[in-house]
């Protein structure tokens, strides 16, 4: 079974973010980069169904800019076993990426999509249930556990409330939270050698399709802040605040 | 315009953010049209034709739906979004599990979690955890949205509009509920709550987060939990707040024994007041609170619950 994992370059979590100059897009220009949290989430787990002989290639695939590159990289020392890197300067909305995606899939001849549940970039929490309809494949998300068995994924979610089973068949589409697995950090020996090993990189241009581009971002900006707050100096304190002044509790 | 809202349920209950989502879609200015798919459905259809404003209740009852299987309801909302203009869910578990399969399934773009509807074409949406707020405008034949219900006030009640029973369709592809492991503790849902307590890491155990609890019982709240918390085992996971969890929006947020980085912040932003109790006089969450408390959570808690 081969496994498709797609990975996003984003700006790292612990980046404090800011509006461009422009207010159009996100000031990311010396930014530290990494592969969004939950794709690791996901590679680390195709890694393991390999290591456990359930699958038999994973290959990684981005689309971005080439610098993404250097997550690739990264994605090949934990154990991917080839990399893909569609390039395109323009940024994609999730349809499109969906779409981007569902091509490589059937080029690959895959039977199981691992992908992050959201990009932290975007939170738009879209691309893997997109992926799935346009495949006609099922899907789980939100996973937290995940068992391959006899040509069936069981995948137990995460949903409001708790948590929830689902059985179906493979091929399918799996997206991942934050609690599937703990990803692992790579040796360096297996970094020395994934530097060595050849990315496939492509055009977005050169695959021939027509994407959607149906979205377009008008400004971006900071929230309003809230105002400023108060110490108080004890319990006391603090519940004559809450009862009197802002009658949060009675 | 027009619009079709699906709405999620639980325990054979419309969710209680619902009123909220319906304002959201009244915001857009044409009539409003809900969609319940689910098995036994009678009394969410009802609930949510007495949502004021509501139009009319399309409901698909049928076993095939049961256990919220994405793959035949997206397949159903796609079918029944034709003569729409515009298609909204909340951004609940259920919306963000069936909404963008209905999109691409439209062949249609989706924006997520709205806060703000400016006309009917543009939006405004968190990005990057909370930390930025993008304006969008979608040029697609059919608008999807997915809506953070809490950024809107819920709508009251009407005398029940009609209720529509529709053919079921779609297919399941094979998916399976194999089980479920719901969490039924009898306090309030974090998401409707009007006060919620959270604890991280700072509480330090399972059994210290009684002290949470204690708390939350007297003051009638949900119990919400930081990502450390819930990755340490000591609440599970539904109750975490953030990025990735659950985003709130009581009246009052009490934050204990968290420290207030990014990806917590970003579910508690829409709490009108936040009080944080921390040891740490310089933690983050000071600053993103309109009372902070110095001090030992352990000595703070119980003298705080006991003077309630
Ligand atoms: C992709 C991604 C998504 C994430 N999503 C989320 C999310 O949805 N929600 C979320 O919460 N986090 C999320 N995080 C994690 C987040 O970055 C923080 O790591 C997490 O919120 C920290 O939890 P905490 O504040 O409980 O723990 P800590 O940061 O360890 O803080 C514990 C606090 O407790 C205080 N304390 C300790 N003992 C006491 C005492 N006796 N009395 C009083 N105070 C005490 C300490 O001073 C400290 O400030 C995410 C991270 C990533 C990378
Ligand atoms: N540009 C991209 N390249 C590769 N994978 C992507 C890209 N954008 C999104 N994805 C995948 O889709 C998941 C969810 O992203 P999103 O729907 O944008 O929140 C990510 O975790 C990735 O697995």
């Amino acid at each position: 079974m081969k496994i498709i994992v797609p990975v996003k370059r984003v700006i790292d979590h612990a980046v404090r973010v800011r509006p461009s100059a422009d207010g159009r897009s996100v000031e990311a220009a010396s930014a530290t980069m990494a592969i969004n949290p939950f794709c690791e989430i996901a590679l680390e787990e195709a890694v393991r169904l390999k290591e456990q002989g359930i699958a038999s290639e994973v290959v990684v695939v981005s689309i971005g800019e080439p610098a993404a590159q250097e997550q690739l990289k990264a994605a090949l020392a934990v154990g991917a076993d080839r990399a893909l890197l569609i390039t395109t300067e323009k940024a994609l909305e999730p349809l499109a990426v969906a779409q981007v995606l569902a091509h490589v899939v059937a080029e690959e001849g895959a039977e199981l999509a691992l992908l992050g549940k959201q990009a932290i970039d975007s939170d738009d929490n879209q691309t893997g249930q997109m992926l799935a309809a346009l495949l006609g494949w099922p899907q789980a998300t939100f996973a937290s556990k995940v068992v391959i068995n006899e040509g069936r994924a069981t995948v137990t979610r995460e949903v409001d409330g708790g948590l929830r089973t689902l059985s179906m068949p493979l091929p399918a589409v799996i997206t991942t939270d934050l609690r599937l697995n703990e990803p692992r950090y790579a040796r360096l020996p297996d970094i020395m050698k994934a530097r060595k090993k050849p990315i496939d990189q492509r055009e977005l241009s050169a695959l021939g399709l027509e994407l959607s581009s149906q979205v377009e971002l008008l400004a971006i900006e900071e929230p309003q802040p809230r105002q400023a707050g108060m110490m108080v100096e004890s319990v006391d304190e603090l519940l004559e605040q809450l009862k009197n002044i802002d009658k949060v509790i009675l | 315009m027009s619009t079709l809202v699906l709405m999620a349920h639980r325990d054979g209950h419309i969710i209680g953010s619902s009123a909220r989502l319906i304002s959201a879609a009244l915001q857009l200015g044409g009539e409003v049209d809900v969609l319940v798919i689910g098995h036994q459905m009678a009394g969410c259809a009802r609930e949510a034709a007495a949502l004021a404003g509501v139009n009319k209740v399309l409901v698909a009852d049928d076993a095939r739906y049961a256990g919220d299987i994405a793959e035949p309801a997206a397949a159903l909302l796609a079918e029944q979004a034709k003569p729409y203009t515009h298609v909204l869910a909340s951004a609940s578990c259920y919306g963000k599990d069936v909404l963008p399969r209905a999109a691409a399934l439209l062949g249609v773009s989706q924006v997520s979690e709205i806060i703000e509807v400016i006309d009917e074409a543009t939006f405004k949406r968190p990005v990057h955890a909370g930390s930025l707020i993008a304006t969008v405008r979608v040029d697609a034949p059919k608008k999807v949205i997915s809506v953070r219900s809490t950024a809107f006030e819920p709508v009251g009640e009407q005398p029940e509009a009609e209720c529509i029973a529709l053919d079921p369709y779609g297919e399941t592809l094979g998916v399976q509920l194999e089980g479920e492991e719901l969490n039924r503790s009898g306090r309030p849902e974090l998401m409707g709550a009007r006060v919620v307590v959270s604890g991280g890491r700072g509480v330090g155990s399972r059994e210290n987060f009684a002290l949470v609890e204690a708390l939350a019982d007297k003051l009638e709240a949900a119990v919400g939990a930081s990502r450390a918390a819930v990755d340490a085992g000591y609440v599970p996971n539904d109750f975490q707040v953030g990025q990735t969890g659950k985003v709130v929006a009581p009246d009052l947020y009490i934050a204990v024994g968290i420290s207030g980085a990014m990806q917590h912040l970003a579910g508690m932003q829409g709490a009108k007041v936040v009080v944080a109790i921390n040891r740490d006089a310089d933690a983050p969450i000071f600053a993103n609170a309109d009372y902070g408390l110095v001090g030992d959570l352990f000595e703070l808690l119980p003298e705080l619950t006991a003077k309630l």
